[in-house]
């Protein structure tokens, strides 16, 4: 099975307040609050981390949950943010100056 | 040899909104008349505008005269059109040009636009809100249609001087922001009062059985600010800043739930 890699889309604007991740779309101003699941995967999505390694390591400690099962879910929600263009997802590593870093100031 | 052609006179008033003095030309006295009553607690005579347009009146130039708003920039021109009005301006040597039919509605909404895009880089904003002074304070008062602005606005006291019942013009000066009054009307149709003061508290409007102020954690407050804030171009660098602007702006200016019975009381929180 093929590695997954995240990385965060550097033409969003990205601020955390109070433990809530807000991301805004600069195409169209859409604001997007992300919940708990999705603010650690933003937060680890370096481009370089296969999104395997994201959930074995800083998504399951956070959720009783089994990691094939996290796998599986944070796969979709990877899927689902880049469909906002929040997150870029590919099989192959994502060139740093194509990413994001964690808040764009 | 007689002259085959005639000068065209041109004519021109100054529209000062948020300290930002804006000269439209046109050749149409009637249309300056126009202009003249529409803004007329706005008009100034700055010789040194800040943005200069010259007016071409014309029929609407979309086939579709209820087409939406599309602001873009190419190549440092920003370029402006809906269904009643075109325009493009170019900051970089403070003219532009629009094209619209006679009527104050077009060019109040380049207006706008064109606040919106100097506030941006200045770490301001439009926002959906009502605002009022009170004791050297400025108040606002945010929330979408329906939510109470233009009963908020209606209720003020004679005490208190009223910016605007619709669109807020937040400037940032210094550590703090300040609001200015503004020409755009809302349901109240009346309009704002040419005087700005420091913003001291932006209030989340909610109508209840009750008046009571209660605070809002800062991540709603960031929420409901960005919901508010007029945003018009399509520009990532645009947005970035403006995103940027309102949580700096919940940062410095406190933000609370203001619910309210509609009655004059409410303002006895509100000081």
């Amino acid at each position: 099975m093929s590695k997954l890699y995240v990385a965060r889309n550097p033409r969003v604007a990205a601020r955390s307040l109070d433990g809530e991740m807000m991301i805004m779309s600069g195409r169209d101003s859409t604001l997007f609050t992300l919940n708990k699941t999705a603010t650690i995967l933003w937060q680890a999505a370096d481009g370089a981390t296969p999104l395997d390694e994201i959930v074995e390591h800083k998504i399951c400690p956070e959720f009783d949950v089994e990691p094939a099962e996290a796998l599986k879910d944070a796969e979709t929600l990877a899927r689902e943010l880049a469909s906002h263009e929040i997150l870029q997802v590919s099989e192959q590593p994502i060139a740093p100056r194509n990413a994001a870093s964690g808040e764009s100031r | 040899m007689p002259e085959l052609t005639a000068a065209v006179e041109r004519r021109s008033l100054v529209i000062e909104v948020g300290g930002v003095p804006v000269r439209v030309n046109t050749t149409d006295p009637r249309f300056l008349v126009m202009l003249q009553n529409r803004y007329a607690g706005f008009l100034s005579d700055s010789g040194q505008p800040d943005i200069e347009f010259d007016v071409t009146l014309a029929p609407p130039i979309s086939a579709n005269p209820e087409a939406e708003v599309q602001v873009t920039q190419r190549q440092g021109r920003w370029c402006l059109t809906r269904g009643d009005f075109g325009a493009e301006w170019e900051p970089a040597t403070r003219r532009g040009w629009i094209r619209q039919s006679p009527n104050p509605y077009s060019l109040d909404s380049v207006l706008r636009i064109v606040h919106t895009l100097v506030l941006a880089r200045q770490g301001g904003f439009l926002m959906h809100s009502a605002s009022a002074i009170r004791n050297g304070k400025a108040f606002l008062f945010a929330g979408v249609s329906g939510a109470g602005k233009t009963t908020i606005s209606r209720l003020a006291p004679s005490d208190a001087t009223l910016l605007t019942d619709e669109i807020s013009y937040v400037r940032k000066q210094g550590g703090g922001y300040v609001a200015f009054g503004t020409p755009f009307t809302g349901e109240l149709a009346k309009v704002g009062e040419n005087v700005s003061a420091p913003v001291a508290t932006l209030y989340l409007l909610a109508q209840g059985p009750e008046n009571r102020i209660d605070p809002v954690p800062d991540g709603e407050a960031a929420r409901s600010l960005l919901a508010n804030v007029l945003f018009f171009a399509e520009d990532e660098a645009l947005v970035q800043s403006t995103f940027h602007s309102a949580f700096e702006f919940v940062s410095r200016v406190p933000v609370s739930r203001l619910t309210f019975v509609p009655d004059a009381r409410v303002w006895e929180l509100i000081r």
